[in-house]
């Protein structure tokens, strides 16, 4: 069993007190943990979510550019973050897993911590309803 | 591995004829290898008296200094050893993201503070940020993580020949846990105290007290033994005792621990406690 550090501790912590979407990924790809508030626009509480590797997100929620074409997951921000480990924010559209499609801004950074450590990346969405 | 206690108080050194016996004299503890190395856990106010008994002949000493809050560090210019010129010391502890830990010491070991210089010590200290992993010291590993605690604070887990302590004296993992311990994946200090055949652990408050300092960087009573239970220790030693606990009050909390029959061995933390360990 694997052990989280204690940057990602307090940051789960944190996240699960808050009331804006706060999605985190492990340095791994796997998803360590989403908050109620991020359930409620992903269409599953995390407890009820399981296992999920970054490279699924795509699929699993058939993410798509604002025009409709596929959002490949290199272009999530949250993959950016991760990825390339930098912050990065977009504009997109998915289909939660309650059926319900959902158009979206998030911004996404990454979690360094000390002694060169590369920690995974968080997320921060909401719902767009703009013109 | 041999353990003695030479500070087990908290935050404040707290003499008195309350706290005579389970002392007064803030964070140090002194860890023997059977090989002879010597680690010297914090240099709070207790660190005094170890360098009155420190063997002349001595060649090397490490210091592992778990965070610069004051009562982790008010000793060590007390220290006698570090004024002997032929002794070789290093001192560890956790860097800040962006400040070395030698400069953070020397920070507080400043004219401003105290008479004389890190950097003029006669044992010319060798400073080392400590790695977050598990490095060797003579015949000891010794691992160090950082835990919850305010500012940048580590834990440390020192094993011998299969023989394990666990020294987290100032730690908080109840902090914001809304299920504490619940998945220990998810439980700070987990991977260092995990089967440890002593823990030494924060035990600084009462429930009641604890809700009074949420996020100060210490453990209700409770949390501790829960914490102990989780991680599959041995032996728990409370630790960091608060400055307002008498005896009488550390009486009464160890006594209310034991008689929930947890399914590991209490001892309070005690000045001049010694421990031999069978490695």
């Amino acid at each position: 069993m694997s052990h989280q550090d204690v940057e990602l501790i307090l940051l789960r912590q944190l996240a699960s007190y808050l009331t804006m979407p706060i999605f985190i990924v492990g340095a791994d790809e796997r998803l360590l943990f989403y908050n109620e508030a991020a359930g409620k626009l992903l269409g599953r509480r995390y407890d009820e979510a399981g296992e999920m590797l970054l490279e699924e997100l795509s699929a699993t929620f058939q993410t798509s550019e604002e025009d409709g074409s596929p959002l490949p997951i290199d272009a999530l921000p949250i993959s950016i973050a991760l990825r390339e480990r930098r912050p990065t924010h977009r504009r997109f559209n998915y289909r939660a897993l309650d059926g319900v499609r959902r158009s979206v801004e998030a911004t996404a950074f990454p979690l360094e911590g000390q002694a060169g450590r590369h920690l995974g990346a968080v997320a921060i969405f909401w719902e767009f309803d703009g013109p | 591995m041999k353990i003695t206690f030479w500070g087990t108080r908290g935050s404040l050194a707290s003499p008195g004829p309350e706290n005579l016996r389970y002392g007064g004299n803030t964070s140090c503890v002194e860890v023997r290898g059977t090989d002879g190395t010597l680690l010297v856990l914090d240099a709070g106010t207790g660190i005094r008296r170890l360098g009155d008994v420190l063997e002349p002949h001595l060649k090397r000493l490490d210091i592992l200094i778990t965070h610069l809050h004051f009562d982790h560090i008010q000793g060590l210019g007390f220290f006698e050893p570090l004024y002997r010129p032929d002794l070789n010391v290093h001192i560890w502890g956790p860097a800040s993201t962006t400040v070395d830990f030698g400069s953070r010491l020397a920070r507080d070991f400043s004219t401003t503070l105290f008479p004389v210089r890190l950097g003029d010590l006669p044992c010319r200290p060798v400073v080392h940020d400590v790695p977050l992993g598990t490095f060797r010291i003579g015949g000891l590993a010794v691992t160090a993580s950082l835990v919850s605690h305010p500012g940048p604070t580590v834990g440390y887990r020192i094993t011998e020949n299969g023989t394990t302590i666990a020294y987290l004296p100032d730690h908080e993992p109840a902090l914001g846990a809304r299920d504490f311990p619940g998945d220990v994946e998810w439980l700070s200090g987990y991977e260092l105290a995990v089967g440890a055949d002593l823990l030494i652990h924060d035990a600084q408050f009462t429930d009641a007290e604890y809700a009074e300092h949420v996020g100060w960087g210490h453990s209700a009573f409770p949390h501790t033994l829960a914490f102990a239970a989780a991680t599959g220790v041995k032996r728990l030693v409370t630790f960091h005792h608060d400055p307002s606990h008498s005896d009488s009050t550390l009486d009464r909390l160890i006594k209310e621990a034991r008689e929930r029959h947890p399914p590991f061995e209490i001892l309070p933390g005690a000045e001049g406690t010694i421990l031999q360990l069978a490695s």
